[in-house]
């Protein structure tokens, strides 16, 4: 009888495994087409010097968005990342450079408060939506209230980390590589990450199976919480001082990057390496693309909303046709 | 009560369990024992108590009353996690695995142990291992997605990984539906597995509408009413008559005898024509006015797909498909397809009947629920306010729910897919009137079903294999054998 259900089977089973593999490749793969045609419209950036340059913003971007990536795996969004990392940069400015005791103190807090958040949204089953919108407006305030001019000076090892130039490979490409790899094994790879994941996939069998949901999505939130301020640290080794608003553009950048690497909002799927690749992208595109392309300032947030809007509706097509 | 196997040791023991859920009694003092290797069968009604006491067993409800023994030890505080370290395992009815993991992840989920160096490794051995053992030739990988497996396939994965073992023993496997979406091949395998496994001292405890499944697979029957355990024998001693005269409601009532309408449908002119995309001949099927056609053959063998082709034929137009009324679909998987979860029981089935609902241009709360209460009353919906929540119901009430859905509309053309998947017996044999009483008034059914025995409610019927018609059976040349032998064999 097997061998009457054979055939079928093996139809069957082409559709799904090929539309995984597209989807996997598709981060790459836009990547892969943004970079083309910065390399087409000037050859001369890709070059070690001019990776470091256009790719400079790529890592605190990259740590952003695993970052909303872990807050993404158990269908929670987290809104405030960009305040947070706004926050953060303004205590690695002044006390974490003055007080470095200090700063590490309120930095392992930060880090405790966004596991309590999600504790909190667990516990009181709120919408992670609802309450990191909230946490923003009071990350936000803490910043101003922190540095209420722009200034700080970021603490020497951090700017010496960020300058570091390594050998053949430009320092943005080994730091997209490890966090890839890091969030990967951690998330993808570890036995715990598969309970973590699955978390996002059906809540109810992972309770039935005896884990604690708290926990996963206690676990998971202080990830987020850690990312934000591997971010942050990231951002003010580069900017050297810091500004309450410089974290603001990350929360869209961060959530799109996830989506852009194959993350659904729903449904525990996430992908580390798309996120990191998505994080590149999306730097490449809203900064270096559109300025070789001579398209005004004015218009480039308008641009990379498009750019977006383009590689999403290939994913959806991607979707689609292996559905049929 | 009647007692257990003789020299089988006592597995689990429960002794005027209760438990109300507000008003609603829902174990009214149950004793039950269970002996280590011996499969106990469990039937009753929708809203009998069933699940509420395997709920009970694994340790998800707290019983109000009475007490339960798993392997002697009087467990006090008993919970999922004493359930789990004690043995008792369930394969629940709505699945319970992670659609974003794979197969092996998923059997990592399940066991806390298989952690470490190269569990990976381990957790997809463990699960096909186990898969080849119940399911040969399954065809699943311990890396294939969940999301990406068939639901029969998924059924697998689950009741196969319930049947695994690490640290934890596997002494009382607690199957709910377990065949709802497997087909007879796979379902055979399942049932024959049971056999093998309580013979080596794995109690199974098995709940299914298919009373021949629990007649043949079983070895002691309870039979569950109201909250109670009305009669407990072994199995060899029930039929089906005395099974569903246990039951109650629907007393020895015969099965379904269409022949009446038959003769007069055969001039009527076709709703339905069309042809699945991967028929190779000339072969197309054709459904009349009033007619009931089947579409048989081993599960996930295109008849879906044939039901989804007609659908999307209604609002455009396909090359092979003529479609000539309003069409409305009854989903087979009801959580995914079927019901809105936030709704209530009362939209849930207007939602197919807007312009008859509507006033001006709102919707009228007091038309939908006028609707809600007609077709509560015709096929019995079993609730006290049709305002409630659409998850209120018992999962067969959900079913008739969107039979009402269906029925309650314009459609002249319902479309069927499996439907009746994990609903019990008495409700099967409402809706099974219910379907003929539309036909007779001149609506056409194209009813998918997974149940040989359903088909016999048909005028005629189709069989798919590798999503082409290969048989076309009327009425009179309709047998279990020849169903099987076209899905198999393919011959005409």
């Amino acid at each position: 009888m097997s061998s009457v259900a054979l055939p079928r089977d093996n139809e069957l089973r082409r559709g799904p495994d090929l539309r995984r593999l597209l989807r996997a490749l598709l981060p790459a793969v836009s990547f892969a087409l943004v970079l083309g045609a910065i390399a087409y419209l000037n050859p001369r950036v890709i070059s070690y010097f001019g990776f470091t340059l256009m790719l400079n913003y790529a890592v605190p971007i990259a740590l952003a968005t695993v970052a909303q990536m872990f807050a993404m795996t158990c269908n929670d969004i987290d809104l405030s990342i960009g305040a947070f990392v706004g926050f953060v940069c303004c205590v690695a400015a002044t006390y974490l450079n003055a007080a470095p005791l200090v700063g590490v103190a309120i930095l392992l807090a930060c880090v405790a408060a966004y596991a309590a958040l999600g504790a909190l949204i667990h516990l009181r089953s709120l919408p992670s939506i609802v309450v990191t919108l909230g946490m923003s407006f009071v990350w936000q305030g803490l910043a101003i209230l922190l540095l209420p001019q722009p200034g700080g000076r970021a603490p020497v090892w951090l700017q010496t980390i960020m300058g570091y130039k390594p050998p053949y490979v430009p320092l943005p490409i080994v730091a997209a590589v490890i966090i890839a790899a890091v969030a990967w094994f951690g998330l993808m790879r570890t036995s715990y990450g598969a309970i973590l994941r699955g978390a996002g996939g059906n809540a109810t069998a992972i309770h039935r199976a005896g884990w604690s949901m708290l926990w996963a999505r206690t676990t998971l939130f202080a990830f987020v919480g850690l990312f934000g301020v591997l971010s942050a640290l990231a951002l003010i080794g580069i900017t050297r001082s810091a500004d309450a608003h410089l974290g603001d553009g990350y929360t869209l950048l961060s959530i799109a990057g996830v989506i852009l690497g194959g993350g659904e909002f729903v449904g525990g799927i996430v992908s580390p390496i798309g996120a990191v690749l998505g994080a590149l992208t999306l730097t490449l595109a809203s900064t270096q693309l559109l300025g070789f392309l001579r398209i005004p300032p004015d218009w480039q947030v308008a641009a990379n909303g498009i750019i977006l809007i383009i590689v999403l509706a290939a994913r959806v097509a991607i979707s689609r046709k292996g559905k049929a | 009560m009647i007692e257990p196997m003789a020299n089988a040791s006592l597995l689990v023991s429960l002794q005027g369990v209760e438990k109300s859920f507000g008003a609603v009694r829902a174990l009214d003092g149950v004793d039950l024992e269970i002996a280590a290797g011996e499969c106990v069968g469990i039937v009753g009604h929708n809203g009998a108590g069933k699940s509420t006491l395997m709920h009970a067993l694994i340790g998800a409800i707290a019983p109000d009353a009475g007490c339960i023994e798993i392997g002697g030890a009087q467990t006090t505080a008993y919970g999922a996690a004493q359930a789990k370290a004690l043995g008792v395992r369930c394969v629940f009815q709505e699945l319970s695995l992670c659609p974003n993991l794979t197969v092996a992840e998923n059997a990592r989920v399940f066991h806390r142990s298989l952690g470490g160096f190269g569990w990976r490794r381990r957790a997809g051995k463990l699960i096909v291992d186990k898969l080849d053992e119940i399911f040969p030739g399954h065809r699943v990988a311990a890396d294939d997605l969940v999301a990406s497996l068939s639901i029969g396939r998924r059924q697998m994965v689950e009741i196969a990984r319930a049947f695994t073992v690490t640290d934890q023993p596997a002494r009382l496997v607690i199957l709910d539906e377990p065949t709802s979406s497997l087909d007879e091949h796979t379902a055979g395998q399942l049932l024959a597995y049971i056999r093998r496994a309580v013979a080596q001292g794995v109690s199974c405890t098995l709940i299914s509408h298919i009373l021949g499944e629990v007649l043949s697979a079983t070895d002691r029957i309870v039979v569950m009413r109201d909250g109670k355990v009305v009669i407990a024998d072994a199995a060899g001693n029930f039929d089906r008559a005395r099974l569903i005269g246990a039951m109650g409601g629907v007393d020895g009532r015969a099965q379904a005898d269409a022949a009446g309408c038959v003769a007069s449908a055969a001039e009527a002119p076709a709703m339905v024509r069309i042809r699945p995309l991967k028929q190779t001949d000339g072969q197309e099927l054709v459904a009349r006015r009033g007619e009931i056609v089947g579409l048989a053959g081993l599960a996930g063998h295109g008849q879906t797909a044939l039901l989804i082709a007609a659908f999307d034929a209604a609002s455009r137009r396909r090359a092979h498909a003529e479609i000539n009324a309003p069409v409305a679909l009854v989903a087979g998987d009801r959580q995914s397809d079927g019901v809105f979860a936030l709704w209530s029981i009362a939209q849930n089935i207007g939602v197919r009947s807007f312009h008859q609902i509507k006033s001006g241009l709102l919707l009228s709360r007091k038309r939908e629920r006028e609707l809600a209460e007609t077709w509560r009353a015709r096929i019995k919906i079993r609730t006290p306010d049709v305002g409630a929540n659409i998850l209120s119901l018992s999962g067969g009430n959900q079913q008739k729910v969107l039979f009402a859905r269906a029925l309650g509309s314009d459609a002249g053309i319902v479309l069927m897919d499996d439907p009746m998947r994990g609903v019990d017996f008495g409700t099967k044999l409402e809706v099974y009137d219910l379907v003929r009483e539309e036909a007779a008034r001149g609506r056409t059914f194209l009813w998918y079903t997974t149940e040989t025995e359903e088909l016999k409610n048909c005028d005629r019927v189709y069989v798919f294999r590798n999503g082409a018609i290969v048989a076309h059976l009327a009425r009179d040349e309709l047998t279990e054998e020849r169903i099987i032998h076209s899905s198999f064999a393919g011959a005409h």
